[in-house]
């Protein structure tokens, strides 16, 4: 039995005030007017350094506006054969351009830390589908862990659902350019797009996946808990089935998840192994918080059974699937890259140019230093080598969906500050507060009649 | 109760009331028999197929590439769908013996063996076509950077069909050392039971002197693990640098970056049922039946079902955003309206009868646990495989860009011979391998008898071991 501690329970509080508090602030100082767009521009330029590279300063401040114009050009008018009556070169398209991107920072902010916790219990719960699936005989111990997690899955769906009615249905940001109506009656590429995205179609579609998702959580732990108390596989056997068809539909509602959320963030661009790569972003970071969580409860002598065998079969996990992310980030950065063709590339030139830090610097926490960590055996067995190496594998997949959301958004006007923070620190906050309390209403943290309990138990690798 | 303890629930991996020594006569059985009257007809007509095409080779290189039915818009047809497909094939092998390893499947043992030599067999096949699909063959040894005297002129590292040089040789290589390095303790068995001189002689030669002491045993299982640990990054890289061929380029329906991690879930799917077909016949043909049971046909199902949702799951994006991406040229891709209507329709109908429907019969459970449905299905899905290369290759190239290089392919009798070629030479080294090597890794099937054999299993159940 465990309690959430006082202090945790603060600690976690107290992170998601201080983040409101972040969050509230940066939109309080998101300009409202063009004027005050262009202040802040050129405040920023002028005034006080540091930030993230000096190019970008600049370029944000000196060459900025044939930058942008180009930028503007770049993106709406790349299929040379349609037209369209904006004229991006003017001026007042322009600091309209500037505004509204400077307006979305504060969403973009939310979106990503929104998303990077959703998408942990999310990849949890793939993970524990997947073990009964496989029938795997190591890891039923760690269930309790796993469920616990994936309890964020409710909360971290409704709070995206709000997030995206109000992006979608009440206009409150420029995230997606194509629920601008303004903009989808002029842009011919987007039309040809208009059966697909459209504002009822996009929300019927989040609204089946994440309900399909948390209702798959909440029958798969109640299944689990009965199956405590049964003198028989019953409860096991409906587990089995259930997230067979879990699994079924999760790869494929993954897949337009990734397409609704996050490409069409870039409705001209696409790219077909996209929805893949945020999977493996999810599905490595889930592993991770997993294996640092059974970490911390077995430092409190809560699961009495697991030894540092399973906390090594986690870390080869940790291990293989940062290296499956990096695949996959090669496969579709190299692809684009070696191709070379305009209505793909630019994706990666916003990203290059203005965000050349994150885009590659992600790489050293995603995959270079987790190699190195866990390539040893033993190093996998010893807790603070892990968590260190789950503290960057984090941090690189935050970074990973910051890469994703910003350049799309907010453009080459990012800064790393206070939304940003704040956001992380209100969704920490929750997602500690909600995971505990979970653990605290579990009333056992052994799976007591799964069949592969004993195997678990006396796993030695 | 014993030091290890296995879930009740597990089906038992060895069936029948089987001893060590009795997997070892098993095994031993066939190469140390003398072959029937049915090996000699398979063999025969492998052999004459194979000697067929390599009359295809021998007249496509004296005479010309121009005897294919390639034309000026399609250069690549039945030479590179079916070097994808061979090697597509291979990649189950590594598969089952190392990434099956690292997960610590129990019920690869009864088939890795096999499922290697298949590997090794058909990256012979695939390794034919990169060099006989040449104009000028004699040249091949170009492609390697080696020093000369032509200034020391060197290759360009950024083609992705050198990449292939350097996978596929790396492939070969490292699947024929995995491969080796496991029947050490096997051909020792065979050694220390051959009765023939001749026999003791060879085996002696292959076995590298194994004497199976405990220092040996913790090496051999520590190099198992680094070559497993190495070869599944390597399975996936090689069959994603073959799709590199394609995907690099900026023909429609071939530039798509999800045909790495794609090609790859094919190849398993493609390699999983080749196994499939071999194993069903083998173990009954070698009486083997105690050891390749219903449950190893089961999980391979699985497995080929899981790959086969993944490709469906791609050819479902492809198809979408071929659409989504708003470009005419889109429409004419592998994956489209476009081919669904045009005079391909029957190849895209074929891939997605062969490699959708079909496959998703495997859900049920009577079905994947059934021998015959499971050889159909197998078969079925090699040819939808083969239809898939064939389908991104010929109709990606058949409507490109320009609607006045637009054209068909039809194959010539050598295009046709070349491939049955392979397979006949396939069937070659695999007979032949059938019959003088141990087919099942009886040394990894002892390790799991008493864990996983029925007969210790029903020990355990009654309380008596």
């Amino acid at each position: 039995m465990y309690t959430f501690s006082n202090r945790l329970k603060i600690a976690s509080i107290v992170l998601m005030i201080v983040g409101i508090l972040g969050i509230g602030y940066g939109f309080i100082s998101s300009p409202s007017t063009v004027e005050e767009a262009k202040a802040m521009v050129a405040a920023d330029a002028h005034g006080h350094g540091g930030g993230h590279g000096e190019g970008h300063h600049e370029e944000v401040g000196t060459h900025h506006e044939p930058k942008v114009t180009h930028h503007a050009e770049a993106e709406e008018g790349h299929h040379g054969e349609v037209a369209h009556g904006q004229d991006a070169a003017t001026h007042s398209s322009h600091d309209e351009h500037t505004l509204s991107k400077l307006q979305n920072r504060p969403w973009a902010a939310v979106l990503i830390a929104a998303f990077f916790f959703f998408m942990i219990a999310l990849g949890a719960l793939v993970f524990y589908a997947i073990q009964h699936v496989a029938q795997v005989g190591w890891s039923p111990l760690l269930f309790r862990v796993m469920e616990a997690i994936s309890a964020y899955l409710f909360p971290g769906a409704v709070i995206l659902y709000v997030f995206f009615v109000l992006t979608s249905a009440f206009h409150m940001n420029h995230l997606y350019i194509w629920m601008d109506p303004e903009v989808m009656a002029h842009d011919g590429i987007l039309q040809l797009k208009k059966g697909y995205l459209n504002i009822p179609f996009f929300l019927i579609r989040s609204a089946i996946f994440l309900a399909g998702w948390v209702l798959y959580r909440h029958f798969a732990v109640k299944n689990s808990y009965a199956q405590d108390e049964a003198n028989d596989n019953t409860y096991y056997r409906k587990n089995f089935k259930i997230s067979v068809f879990f699994l079924l539909f999760f790869f494929v509602t993954e897949s337009i998840m990734a397409w609704d959320w996050f490409m069409g963030l870039e409705p001209h661009w696409y790219s077909t192994l996209f929805a893949w790569y945020v999977f493996a972003s999810m599905f490595v970071s889930a592993v991770t918080v997993i294996a640092m969580v059974t970490m911390y409860l077995k430092s409190k002598g809560l699961l009495e059974y697991v030894n540092d065998s399973h906390l090594h079969d986690l870390a080869k996990f940790m291990f293989g699937l940062s290296v499956f992310w990096t695949y996959l980030w090669f496969g579709q950065f190299m692809l684009i890259w070696y191709a070379n063709i305009p209505e793909e590339a630019g994706y990666f030139l916003t990203r290059i140019e203005h965000y050349n830090l994150v885009f590659f610097g992600m790489l050293l926490f995603n995959f270079v230093f987790p190699f190195l960590v866990l390539m040893n055996s033993d190093f996998k067995r010893v807790n603070w080598f892990v968590m260190m190496a789950g503290i960057s594998i984090l941090i690189g997949h935050y970074m990973d969906i910051f890469q994703i959301v910003m350049p799309s958004t907010v453009g080459e006007l990012w800064s790393f500050g206070v939304p940003e923070i704040g956001s992380i620190l209100f969704f920490l906050g929750l997602f500690i507060f909600v995971v505990f309390s979970a653990l605290a209403k579990t009333p056992s943290f052994v799976a007591k009649r799964n069949p592969f309990l004993e195997e678990s138990k006396h796993f030695h690798y | 109760m014993a030091s290890h303890y296995e879930a009740p629930i597990r089906e038992p991996l060895v069936t029948g009331e089987k001893s060590y020594h009795d997997v070892t006569v098993d095994v031993a059985a066939p190469v140390e028999g003398r072959a029937n009257k049915q090996w000699w007809i398979v063999f025969s007509i492998a052999l004459v197929a194979f000697l067929w095409g390599l009359g295809c080779i021998i007249y496509t290189i004296s005479t010309g590439i121009g005897v294919w039915g390639l034309n000026k818009t399609i250069g690549w047809a039945w030479d590179i769908t079916n070097f994808v497909w061979w090697v597509g094939i291979g990649h189950a092998g590594t598969l089952i013996s190392a990434v099956l390893l690292l997960f610590r499947q129990k019920w690869r043992m009864a088939v890795n063996r096999s499922a290697e030599a298949m590997t090794i067999f058909s990256v012979v096949q695939a390794g034919l076509f990169p060099i006989i699909h040449m104009g000028r063959p004699w040249l091949a040894y170009w492609v390697l950077p080696i020093p000369n005297q032509f200034g020391s002129l060197w290759v360009n590292f950024n083609s992705p069909l050198l990449w292939d040089v350097f996978a596929i040789s790396t492939y070969l290589s490292v699947s024929l050392v995995f491969w080796w390095t496991g029947l050490l303790p096997d051909f020792a068995m065979l050694r220390d039971r051959a009765v023939k001189p001749f026999q003791k002689k060879i085996y002696s030669l292959l076995s590298f002197g194994w004497s199976g002491r405990a220092k040996d045993w913790q090496r051999f299982e520590e190099v198992s693990l680094v070559l497993a640990g190495l070869a599944t990054p390597l399975v996936l890289s090689v069959h994603t640098i073959v799709s590199f061929d394609f995907a690099t380029s900026v023909i429609p329906g071939w530039h798509s970056t999800i045909y790495p991690p794609y090609f790859v879930a094919g190849a398993i799917f493609s390699g999983f049922a080749m196994v499939l077909t071999l194993l069903i016949i083998m173990r009954k043909v070698s009486n083997l039946e105690a050891y390749i049971t219903r449950v190893h046909i089961e999980y391979m199902n699985k497995v080929i079902l899981l790959t086969g949702g993944i490709v469906s799951v791609a050819y479902i994006t492809e198809f979408f955003i071929a659409w989504y991406s708003g470009s005419n040229y889109e429409d004419y891709t592998y994956l489209s309206i476009g081919a669904a209507t045009g005079p391909y329709w029957w190849a895209f109908w074929a891939l997605i009868i062969c490699n959708f429907v079909v496959p998703q019969t495997l859900w049920i459970k009577k079905l994947r646990r059934n021998y015959m449905w499971s050889f159909i299905c197998s078969i079925i899905i090699n040819i939808g495989m083969w239809f898939e290369r064939f389908d991104i290759i010929v109709i990606n190239l058949s409507k490109g860009h320009l609607p006045s290089s637009w054209s068909m392919f039809s194959p010539t009798f050598v295009d046709v011979g070349i491939f049955l070629g392979t397979i006949g030479f396939f069937f070659v080294l695999f007979l032949l391998y059938a019959r003088t090597f141990p087919v099942i890794a009886q040394a990894e099937v002892k390790t799991i008898l008493k864990s996983s054999g029925e007969r210790y299993k029903r020990l355990r159940d009654s309380g008596n071991s």
